[in-house]
């Protein structure tokens, strides 16, 4: 990509783009009109427009910019990892313009105020859309209830406890119900963590050999079970993160058939790895919910295919040191994931054909925003102007020395993976720019 | 070159040739503890390090009895006495052996991959004493050496392992040696003691004990530890003597011929009735002396010790 301002004038055009929308990528080379930081026109061919500067993305395709439903930040509490800075820079570098942020921080997000601290800290580093979820539980003790009304009046867009399951039925019952009215989703980590117990992988042939205590699937199918069954009782909206067994796929599907308010998401080393990668002992593959077997792994792929899982989330989860300080069994659960997402999902499930491109970047953009009510998600007339330009083609190693995160620890460390972004823009301003 | 590679982590990693090469030289260190000095000085002027990040007692003796017994300069150090205490993470251990210059490292600890771990960043070799339920090498080894020395070719014999497969390191390494070896390997215990996927390694699963031991030449027996691992897999200890202890009743069906096994150290009653720890058909002292042997073969092989300069076994 040619590339010759210095700054980002108000006005200009991006050429000789595939546009991404609609969950369909263009055939045809066109346009990208941006004015003001919204986007003033777009379409097929050569703008008839004169006296604009011009952005020649030649080879690029130009999408709406990404939404990404699961991300920890870490701040406040844990900034070695994370802050909300360095994270908003990864997303961009990872073409997200708008990034759900997780509840678990130390201290927790349960209260309007450190929603409000969240958004200050996002639009102080400028480089995404920061969504705060909030606690479902004071504390996510599981015991009492978060003022949701509070929260969601302070800016925040879900309820979670996070990576800690709400063990109590009741709870989450109630909680459906009273955030129904709010309108916001309750997340849920699907996890009976009293069939889990102290499993560090997935409970089968690889944890068997290795002597790891393992998770079966049995601990998340019926705690998404459970939940699907309270979403029918309540009518709330349940949104279930990181989905990754079959069986819960299976579930979700007849929920969704039944007309149950039922969401997913899956995250990317969900639908491209397997248990078999943790046989050198290595914790960069110890992640929550666990890399299962490989029809699990199909499973969910073809649950991104046939929209029974209805969008890509990230999981982002910095950690220091899990390449060298931890033993597996010690280690933190949890893979950064915000800059390569996107060439995941190109490498495992565009080149695999089992999504098109366009079907990949509505998983990544369109249908995140749709199913949480955030704004973003689209590229068309009038929509602020948040896109970003990734060449589909191009390949590259992931290297721990080119992070934007604070953290590394990467699932995918050395691997050669397909699809780069090239720039990322965020109201019309740039807020990524990679390598030519 | 009986060993291929410069560290022990578990026979998983070793041929059948390797095995019984280290076999048949552990043979004639056994065979040296009959006489009036029983060292052989291969290791004067290099240091071992016995690292055992858990409590050991057994092992631990075992192997510092063999470096002396190859005349090593011998370092202890236990998780209670060093620095581990105070939470330094495997890895700084590590860099600051490395920079000790050490010959050899012998290591048990808690995380399956700890000496994997250690064998990778480390020039020296590694030992591998036990790491968490993944592998026992030393342990896998002069398990077979005493089977092999009752039963000679392993091909057809028929193996059953008794107890908490799922937290068991001796099963694991039991497991993949017999079978190298063409052995018949079946694992016996509680479904709530047994993992998924040993099948797929070559085991037969039974779950049932009369059915397990019925056609056995020899029982390894494993030590039970409701306490530590299993509060909630299995009732209690009586009803696991009750459905899986090795007791006389058990014994007397056997084949005639067939032995009794235990790793030690023992639970009385509990996997295995007083009476079979003390009667005719156990070998647990056997194992014992085997297990020094069996420590002083690796650590002289890795060490680059010759087995033709050893002279001709007295196996």
């Amino acid at each position: 990509m040619e590339w010759s301002w210095q700054r980002i004038p108000a006005e200009y055009l991006v050429i000789n783009v595939k546009l991404c929308r609609n969950g369909k990528l263009a055939r045809r080379k066109g346009y990208l009109h941006v004015r003001k930081g919204r986007i003033e026109g777009l379409g097929v061919g050569q703008p008839a427009i004169n006296g604009v500067p011009v952005l020649d993305g030649e080879g690029l395709v130009c999408a709406p910019g990404l939404v990404d439903l699961r991300a920890s930040f870490r701040e406040p509490g844990n900034e070695q990892m994370e802050t909300v800075a360095t994270g908003s820079r990864a997303a961009a570098a990872g073409g997200f313009t708008s990034v759900v942020t997780m509840s678990g921080t130390d201290p927790v997000i349960d209260n309007s105020g450190m929603v409000r601290y969240l958004i200050d800290r996002g639009r102080e580093a400028g480089l995404c859309r920061v969504y705060p979820t909030g606690a479902v539980s004071p504390g996510r003790q599981g015991e009492a209830m978060c003022e949701y009304g509070d929260m969601v009046d302070a800016g925040a867009v879900a309820f979670t406890d996070d990576d800690v399951p709400v063990a109590s039925g009741g709870l989450m019952s109630n909680a459906l119900k009273l955030t129904k009215v709010l309108g916001v989703p309750v997340i849920s980590h699907a996890e009976d963590r009293s069939i889990v117990g102290g499993g560090v992988m997935h409970a089968g042939y690889w944890s068997g050999r290795l002597g790891m205590a393992g998770m079966g699937r049995a601990g998340e199918d019926s705690a998404v079970f459970r939940d699907v069954e309270l979403a029918r009782a309540t009518g709330g909206h349940l949104h279930l993160a990181h989905v990754s067994t079959k069986g819960a796929v299976e579930i979700i599907r007849r929920a969704k058939a039944e007309g149950i308010n039922v969401t997913a998401e899956a995250a990317p080393h969900h639908f491209s790895l397997d248990h078999s990668r943790c046989r050198d002992f290595s914790p960069l593959f110890k992640v929550t919910p666990p890399l299962r077997e490989p029809d699990d792994v199909n499973a969910i792929a073809e649950a991104l295919a046939d929209g029974t899982i209805d969008a890509i989330a990230s999981d982002h989860a910095p950690h220091t040191g899990t390449e060298k300080e931890y033993q597996f069994d010690q280690a933190p659960f949890g893979a950064t994931g915000l800059e390569t997402s996107l060439a995941v999902g190109i490498t495992y499930l565009v080149n695999n054909d089992i999504l098109d491109l366009g079907q990949l970047i509505a998983c990544l953009s369109e249908k995140p925003a749709r199913i949480f009510n955030l704004p973003g998600g689209r590229l068309e007339e009038g929509a602020e102007a948040d896109f970003v330009l990734f060449d589909p083609t191009e390949k590259w190693t992931v290297d721990a020395k080119g992070f934007q995160s604070r953290s590394t620890n990467s699932a995918y460390l050395g691997e050669t993976l397909t699809g780069k972004v090239k720039a990322t823009f965020l109201r019309g301003r740039l807020t990524w720019r990679g390598e030519n | 070159m009986i060993l291929q590679s410069k560290d022990v982590l578990g026979l998983e990693d070793l041929t059948a040739e390797e095995i019984l090469g280290v076999l048949d030289v552990a043979a004639h260190f056994r065979a040296v503890f009959d006489r009036p000095v029983r060292s052989v000085p291969i290791m004067r002027g290099r240091t071992v390090v016995n690292f055992f990040h858990e409590p050991s007692t057994r092992t631990r003796i075992s192997f510092e009895l063999a470096e002396q017994r190859l005349s090593a300069d011998i370092i202890n150090f236990a998780a209670a006495t060093s620095s581990f205490s105070k939470g330094e993470t495997l890895r700084d251990t590590a860099e600051n052996l490395a920079a000790m210059k050490i010959d050899m490292l012998i290591v048990r600890h808690s995380s399956p991959g700890a000496a994997q771990y250690l064998a990778k960043v480390l020039k020296c070799s590694v030992i591998n004493a036990g790491d968490g339920a993944h592998e026992h090498p030393t342990q896998g080894l002069l398990d077979i050496m005493t089977m092999r020395q009752r039963l000679g070719d392993m091909r057809g014999k028929k193996v059953t392992i008794i107890g908490d497969i799922t937290h068991s390191r001796v099963a694991r390494s039991n497991l993949w040696g017999l079978v190298k070896l063409g052995a018949e390997v079946t694992l016996c215990g509680p479904p709530t003691m047994i993992p998924g996927g040993l099948d797929k390694l070559g085991a037969k699963i039974e779950y049932n004990l009369e059915k397990a031991v019925a056609d056995a030449d020899v029982l390894n027996v494993l030590r039970i530890q409701l306490e530590r691992h299993s509060s909630k897999s299995f009732p209690g200890n009586r009803e696991y003597h009750r459905m899986y202890g090795i007791t006389e009743d058990v014994v007397r069906k056997l084949k005639p011929e067939a032995f009794v096994m235990h790793p030690g150290p023992m639970n009385r009653d509990v996997e295995i009735a007083s009476e079979v720890a003390d009667g005719p058909r156990q070998v647990i002292l056997d194992q014992v002396a085997n297990g020094v042997a069996v420590r002083m073969a690796l650590i002289y092989l890795l060490s680059g010790g010759d087995p033709r300069s050893l002279g001709s076994s007295a196996n």
